[in-house]
């Protein structure tokens, strides 16, 4: 079968990576000229289903329970398994005892327990939560890679506006927030995030800063650079981050640790993440084309499922 | 029935539509709470959307009346330019006025509130101020043409329950003929019984249902809470006493000994 697949996000490229698993011949279109050009670019790549489990849906982290498997098991070498560390401002320990009646498969650990996990916050916490089998990939490098994989295993891919022809016999849109107005249902959130990096620290995996208005994280990425994200706005809108969120974010990261005030912004981003009313992403047929969107913040998480399922929708109703 | 600037309103709760889990949970808690108002914030980022597949879409879609309110304005200037931009896109005249005036808790500022509730007023908003319960300050809203008070129980999201009950009572007693809706501070249905029980005409929640563990069951549960409020209110409640009362008539009893 030849496959057309829309949009070189994560969720299109995990969607053809599954065909090529089920030996179907693949082309993969995107006029952005390159991979992860939307909200995948900018995500935090934290495969976290027990953390997000505080506010979504069961399904999601029962779907996203296999997502650091099929990673490591598609990219080898990505996938950092070290877990996620949990923290709260002393004054916001409230938040932290809420956060663990909500989740699952988390440990509390003290004082001494943190600066075992995490040397550099040693001191500055009283309490935590450990989520140990969560795990996290840098987004911009797993996707690079999973293309370089798929354009070696003979996938085209066509990154300019030029028509890919009508010859497919299945066709996947996974174009995220391009197909709000199109997908029934689909609408944007904005979302932005920072990138810092200083010498002065190190993280060896995801920490959570919980806070009641704005709870925030930060993800080692290697090389002293650590990304700071995310905020949540129910608007529609990309552009420049604003200064009112720069700040919130730099706050956060400088609650974490003081050094990280000495760091140097090195990149600042927004974007638009497409999400369904309850925030779960969808496989559906409208038309000819199988749509997988919605993937709200749940991108790296749940794409693997996700298109697991669209392409077993394709084995059940040859086109 | 409520009367709000003359619009007759049956359900005693308002909610607030920020921070659920997903727009679908919101959709499901604004129906078991029963409520016919919504507050929503108005940002920038909204404000300057794109038409369509937005959350102000999905707001729109839920068939309630909107109360917008101007959440996280720190200025008389920037009060008044949000409540503006929110009658340009809601089509309403009534505007929640928020004007905070420390960022940790959510105290409103209310010497700019007084000053933007006039101007609001003078402009033909119809303004439900989120104030304290300082008697002073609410006779300064009431002259500044505000038909509609909105006292806080304690700070916005700390869920502490009526902190002063006495202040509230003073509030009910000093402004009789005003509708008291309390703004802030709720934790648990029994917080929202408690005030509707001192006559309060109405609650408006936001966290305490957003953030529970469950917000659709949370809603309906604060609906129930609100409504026997009102009507032990109307009933006519005891006033507590020392000594025990038998509730059994004693004189006639026979006597064993």
């Amino acid at each position: 079968m030849h496959a057309l697949v829309r949009g070189a996000g994560v969720a299109g490229l995990t969607v053809a990576f599954e065909l090529r698993r089920h030996g179907h011949a693949v082309e993969i279109v995107d006029r952005a000229g390159y991979v992860g050009a939307g909200a995948s670019g900018l995500a935090g790549g934290m495969l976290a289903p027990f953390c997000e489990g505080e506010s979504a849906p069961e399904s999601v982290t029962r779907l996203g329970r296999a997502a650091a498997e099929w990673w490591e098991a598609a990219l080898p070498g990505h996938v950092g398994r070290n877990g996620t560390l949990v923290v709260a401002p002393p004054r916001d320990t409230g938040e932290l005892k809420r956060f663990a009646t909500r989740t699952t498969c988390h440990e509390w650990l003290d004082e001494d327990g943190i600066a075992v996990l995490e040397p550099a916050l040693a001191g500055r916490f009283r309490t935590a939560l450990f989520f140990r089998d969560e795990a996290h990939l840098d987004p911009r490098a797993a996707l690079g890679a999973l293309k370089e994989w798929l354009a070696d295993d003979g996938v085209r891919f066509r990154f300019d506006a030029s028509s890919p022809g009508t010859d497919f016999d299945a066709v996947f849109d996974c174009t995220g927030s391009a197909a709000i107005g199109t997908v029934p249902g689909l609408r944007g959130l904005r979302g932005e995030m920072l990138y810092l990096e200083t010498e002065e620290i190190a993280l060896s995996r995801p920490v959570r800063l919980l806070h009641p208005r704005h709870p925030l994280y930060v993800v080692p990425r290697g090389g002293n650079r650590f990304m700071v994200g995310a905020t949540m706005l129910e608007a529609n809108v990309g552009g420049p981050i604003s200064a009112r969120s720069l700040m919130e974010l730099l706050n956060a990261a400088y609650a974490l640790h003081p050094a990280f005030g000495e760091a140097r912004v090195i990149e600042t981003g927004a974007g638009v993440r497409p999400a369904f009313d309850d925030n779960v992403p969808r496989v559906l047929r409208i038309g000819n084309a199988i749509h997988v969107n919605g993937f709200y913040r749940h991108g790296f998480l749940l794409a693997p499922a996700m298109a697991r399922e669209a392409v077993s929708l394709l084995e059940r109703v040859p086109a | 029935m409520l009367d709000l600037y003359g619009v007759e309103i049956t359900s005693r709760l308002f909610l607030g539509t920020a921070r659920y889990p997903s727009p679908k949970i919101l959709a499901d808690a604004v129906r078991t709470s029963r409520t016919e108002i919504v507050t929503v914030s108005l940002r920038r980022e909204t404000a300057g959307g794109k038409a369509g597949g937005s959350f102000l879409d999905l707001i729109a879609a839920l068939g309630v009346r909107i109360l917008p309110n101007t959440a996280g304005c720190h200025s008389v200037r920037e009060a008044v330019t949000t409540a503006q931009m929110a009658r340009e896109i809601f089509q309403t005249n009534w505007v929640k006025l928020e004007v905070i005036g420390h960022h940790d808790t959510l105290q409103p500022d209310v010497f700019a509130l007084v000053e933007a509730a006039r101007i609001l007023s003078e402009d033909g908003f119809e303004v439900f101020p989120y104030t304290t319960d300082d008697l002073v300050v609410a006779e300064r809203l009431v002259e500044a043409g505000c038909k509609v008070l909105m006292p806080w129980c304690a700070p916005i999201g700390s869920a502490m329950g009526p902190v002063n009950l006495p202040a509230l009572r003073a509030m009910r007693a000093h402004f009789a003929e005003i509708p008291l809706i309390v703004d802030a501070g709720l934790g648990r249905p029994s917080h929202a019984a408690a005030v509707m029980e001192l006559g309060y005409e109405a609650v408006l929640l936001n966290t305490a249902v957003a953030n529970a563990s469950d917000p659709v069951t949370m809603a309906g549960a604060f609906a129930d809470a609100i409504e026997a409020g009102r009507a032990g209110f109307k009933a006519g409640l005891l006033e507590p006493r020392d000594m025990a009362v038998s509730s059994t008539p004693v004189i006639g009893k026979a006597v064993f000994s």
